[in-house]
C-alpha cells in the first residue's frame, strides 16, 4: 500500500485547499478514498454524524503533477483512510505559497498522511515544513460503506439561487426555529419556511429552473405541486457556511418528506450532501 | 513621575502594553532613572517580560528623585486606554502619563486631533519591584532574526498550540509542536519546520540542543517586534534553562524570559547543577521533587507580606539591591550571598534573603540556570 502525490501549481494548490476547507467545515472526520484516477471525501450517513452524508469527488489529474498509488491489491487498487479534514486544511493553509507540496502515506508513530511543503525563504535554501497527519487505514471489509451513493428517486429537482442569498435567509431563520422546511415544485419555485407557535416565515424564490434529468416519473407530476423536506436548520447552515468552492451549478433534489439532496458542480469537483428529513 | 510620549512612540507604547497583556494579568510600572520599566509575569511564573523605555523615548521624562514609586495595575484597565491601535495611530498626537499623588491615581491623558483630550485615571496598588534574574550574555546559543521570519515560522502552528520545541544544529534550526503528555499521540498532528541558518541575521550555536517553551509569550513579543520592525535575538543554553528573547534599539530594550521544559528532569538538572556544585552546595532533594514545578521558573514578587514602604532594615536591604538591579537587568548579582537556593531563584532579587528561604524554597524548583556558574 503506497501513495504519494505532488502538487507544483499554485492555482491547483489553492483550489485543492478550498475544497478541503469546505469539507473541514462540514465534518470533523471523514474518509479519504484514493483510487488511480480520483480522490473522494466521503461521509456515510451514520447516526453519529446526524444521518448526514457527503460525497465529494475530485479528478486527481486536475490537481496533481505526480500521482502514484499502489492499492491494497491489484484488483482492489484503492486506499481508504479516515482523516480529520481540519488537520488537512490546517496543513494546507501553511503551505499556501509553497513551491511544491508533496503528500505521502507514511508510517511514523502511527499511519500518517505526510504533507511536505517547500516554502520560499529569504536565503537560497528553502524552508521545509512537514505535517504528519494521523490517519486510520480502513480495512477492505468496511469499504462497502464508502461507495458512491445512488441518486435518490426524487420528486422535485431544482436549481438553487445563489448560495450566499440562501445563507443570509437561513442564518436569520435559525434564530427563530430549529427546523426549516424546504419545498419546491417543477415550476421553478422554491420556498424556505419556518413555522413556530409564534411566527411563520416564508421566503419565496421563483424562476429558478428545473434541471433536465431526462425521462422521469416527475414528468407526469403537477408542476405546481410542492415536494418538501423538513430538516435540522443547523445542518443546512453548516453546508452553506462551508461553501468556498464557487459552484458552476448548484441544485437540490427533494424526496418528499424523506431527504434533501444538495449537489454542487464545479468543472472538476462535485460535492453531494444529503440531509435527512425529520418529522 | 511625569512623562510624555508623542507620535509613533504612542503606538510603540500601546504595542508594548498589548504585548505585555499576553503575559500576565498585571502591569508592573516603575519609573527608573534609566527609563520607564513596564513589566509583567504570568500566573504560573514561567514567563516574565520587561520593556524598558529610555528617557529619550519620551519627549519629556521626569521622575521624582526623592520619592521612588512603583505600582501594579490590572493590565486590562491599561489595555482599555490603548485599545484600538489603529484609531490611536490616526488620532492621538501625544500621550501624557502622570502620577497624581493627591488622588492616588495614575493619569493617562491622550491628546487627540481637533483638541480632543481623553483622560483616564487608573487606580493602582503599591508593589515591590518585579525583576527577573537572568544572564543572557553567557548563553551558548544566540540567534538573531528579523521579526518577519519568526512570524512566518509561528504561523505554521495553530493558535491552540501551547508549546513549541526548538532544536538547533550548527547550520539549521527546527521548530516542532509539542504534544501534551496526556494527549493521544496517534491523534495529534505533528508539524515540523526547518529553517536554514542563512535566514538569520546572526546564528551562533555553541551547544546543539533542543528546548521547549510556550508559544503564547513569543507571539506576544512578535506583536511588538513586528510593528517596530526590530530584529529579535534569542539566547538559550539547554533544556531547563530559560530562553531570553531580546529586542533593542537606541531608546528601548525589551526582554522576555521564558521557562523551558526540562526533559527528564533529574538528568538535565543534575547536568545543569554539576558545574556549579564546586562553588556552591548541591541542591537538597526536595529541589527536584515535584515534576510540575520543573516547568516553572521559580520567582518571587510582591506576593510576600511586607509593604514596600516598610521602614525596616529589610526594606533598606531591598532598596539597595534594587538599585544595583535596575541599572542592568542581566547584571550579576554581586551583593548576593553564595547560597545556591537564593542565587538560582529566578526572580528573587528584590527580596530579603531570610524571607526567601522561609517562604519559597520548599516548593519551587528552579530551572533558571544559576547565573553565577556560567561565568
Amino acid at each position: 500500500m503506497k501513495f504519494r502525490a505532488k502538487m507544483i501549481d499554485v492555482g491547483c494548490l489553492n483550489h485543492f485547499t478550498r475544497v478541503v476547507n469546505t469539507i473541514a467545515k462540514l465534518t470533523k472526520s471523514c474518509v479519504l478514498r484514493l483510487t488511480a484516477d480520483n480522490l473522494y471525501f466521503v461521509l456515510s450517513g451514520k447516526v453519529a454524524s446526524g444521518g448526514v452524508s457527503m460525497w465529494c469527488e475530485l479528478l486527481q489529474v486536475n490537481f496533481f503533477d505526480e500521482y502514484q498509488l499502489e492499492g491494497v491489491s491489484a484488483e482492489a487498487n484503492e486506499i481508504c483512510l479516515e482523516v480529520s479534514p481540519e488537520n488537512l486544511s490546517r496543513a494546507l493553509k501553511t503551505a499556501q505559497n509553497a513551491k511544491s507540496v508533496k503528500v505521502k502515506l507514511t508510517k511514523k508513530h502511527c499511519p500518517c498522511l505526510t504533507l511536505a511543503a517547500e516554502l520560499p525563504s529569504l536565503s537560497s535554501i528553502s524552508r521545509a515544513v512537514t505535517h504528519d497527519i494521523p490517519v486510520d487505514v480502513i480495512p477492505r471489509r468496511l469499504w462497502h460503506d464508502f461507495k458512491e451513493p445512488s441518486m435518490p428517486d426524487f420528486d422535485v429537482s431544482i436549481y438553487l439561487p445563489p448560495l450566499k442569498t440562501i445563507k443570509n435567509v437561513v442564518d436569520r431563520m435559525k434564530n427563530l426555529s430549529h427546523y426549516l422546511v424546504m419545498e419546491a415544485n417543477l415550476n421553478g419555485e422554491m420556498n424556505l419556511k419556518i413555522e413556530t407557535d409564534l411566527v411563520s416565515v416564508t421566503t419565496h424564490f421563483k424562476d429558478l429552473g428545473n434541471p433536465p434529468w431526462g425521462d422521469d416519473a416527475s414528468q407526469s407530476r403537477d408542476p405546481e405541486e410542492m415536494a418538501y423536506a423538513r430538516v435540522d436548520i443547523r445542518k443546512l447552515q453548516q453546508f452553506l457556511i462551508g461553501q468556498q468552492v464557487n459552484p458552476s451549478k448548484a441544485m437540490c433534489n427533494i424526496v418528499h418528506k424523506k431527504i434533501l439532496h444538495l449537489i454542487l458542480l464545479h468543472e472538476d469537483v462535485s460535492l453531494q450532501y444529503f440531509i435527512p428529513a425529520v418529522a | 513621575m511625569d512623562c510624555v510620549a508623542t507620535g509613533g512612540n504612542v503606538k510603540a507604547l500601546a504595542k508594548a502594553i498589548h504585548s505585555l497583556s499576553k503575559i500576565g494579568e498585571e502591569l508592573y510600572l516603575e519609573p527608573q532613572d534609566n527609563g520607564l520599566a513596564l513589566r509583567s509575569v504570568n500566573s504560573s511564573r514561567s514567563a516574565f517580560a520587561c520593556f524598558l523605555l529610555s528617557p529619550l523615548f519620551f519627549q519629556r521624562y521626569r521622575t521624582d528623585p526623592d520619592h521612588s514609586f512603583r505600582c501594579k495595575i490590572p493590565i486590562k484597565s491599561v489595555q482599555a486606554v490603548f485599545k484600538s491601535i489603529s484609531s490611536l495611530e490616526r488620532s492621538v498626537e501625544k500621550c501624557h502619563i502622570q502620577m497624581n499623588s493627591e488622588k492616588n491615581r495614575l493619569t493617562v491623558a491622550l491628546h487627540c486631533k481637533h483638541g480632543l483630550l481623553k483622560t483616564h485615571n487608573l487606580s493602582y496598588q503599591d508593589s515591590e519591584s518585579l525583576q527577573a534574574v537572568f544572564d543572557k550574555e553567557s548563553c551558548a546559543n544566540v540567534l538573531r532574526a528579523q521579526p518577519r521570519l519568526l512570524v512566518d515560522a509561528v504561523l505554521h502552528f495553530p493558535l491552540s498550540q501551547e508549546e513549541v520545541t526548538v532544536s538547533v544544529k550548527s547550520d539549521r534550526v527546527w521548530l516542532r509542536n509539542r504534544v501534551e503528555d496526556d494527549a493521544d499521540p496517534s491523534r495529534a498532528m505533528m508539524t515540523e519546520l526547518c529553517l536554514s541558518a542563512e535566514e538569520f541575521d546572526h546564528f551562533s550555536i555553541g551547544a546543539e540542543t533542543s528546548i521547549t517553551f510556550c508559544l503564547k509569550e513569543l507571539r506576544g513579543l512578535l506583536v511588538f517586534a513586528e510593528s517596530s520592525g526590530l530584529p529579535i535575538s534569542v539566547f538559550f543554553s539547554q533544556p531547563g534553562s530559560p530562553v531570553v528573547l531580546n529586542v533593542s534599539d537606541s531608546v528601548l530594550e525589551v526582554n522576555f524570559v521564558l521557562a523551558t521544559l526540562s526533559e527528564g528532569l533529574s538528568a538535565s538538572w543534575t547536568k545543569a547543577t554539576k558545574n556549579s556544585s564546586a562553588k556552591t552546595t548541591p541542591p537538597p532533594d526536595d529541589f527536584m521533587s515535584d515534576d510540575m514545578d520543573s516547568y516553572l521558573i521559580a520567582m518571587e514578587t510582591s506576593e510576600l507580606p511586607g509593604p514596600s514602604v516598610d521602614p525596616q532594615p529589610c526594606t533598606i536591604n531591598h532598596r539597595m539591591q534594587l538599585g544595583s538591579e535596575s541599572e542592568e537587568e542581566e547584571e550579576e548579582q554581586i551583593d548576593r550571598p553564595p547560597n545556591k537556593k537564593f542565587c538560582s531563584v529566578f526572580f528573587g532579587s528584590v527580596l530579603h534573603n531570610s524571607q526567601l528561604t522561609n517562604q519559597t524554597v520548599q516548593r519551587q524548583q528552579v530551572l533558571a540556570s544559576d547565573s553565577e556558574d556560567e561565568q
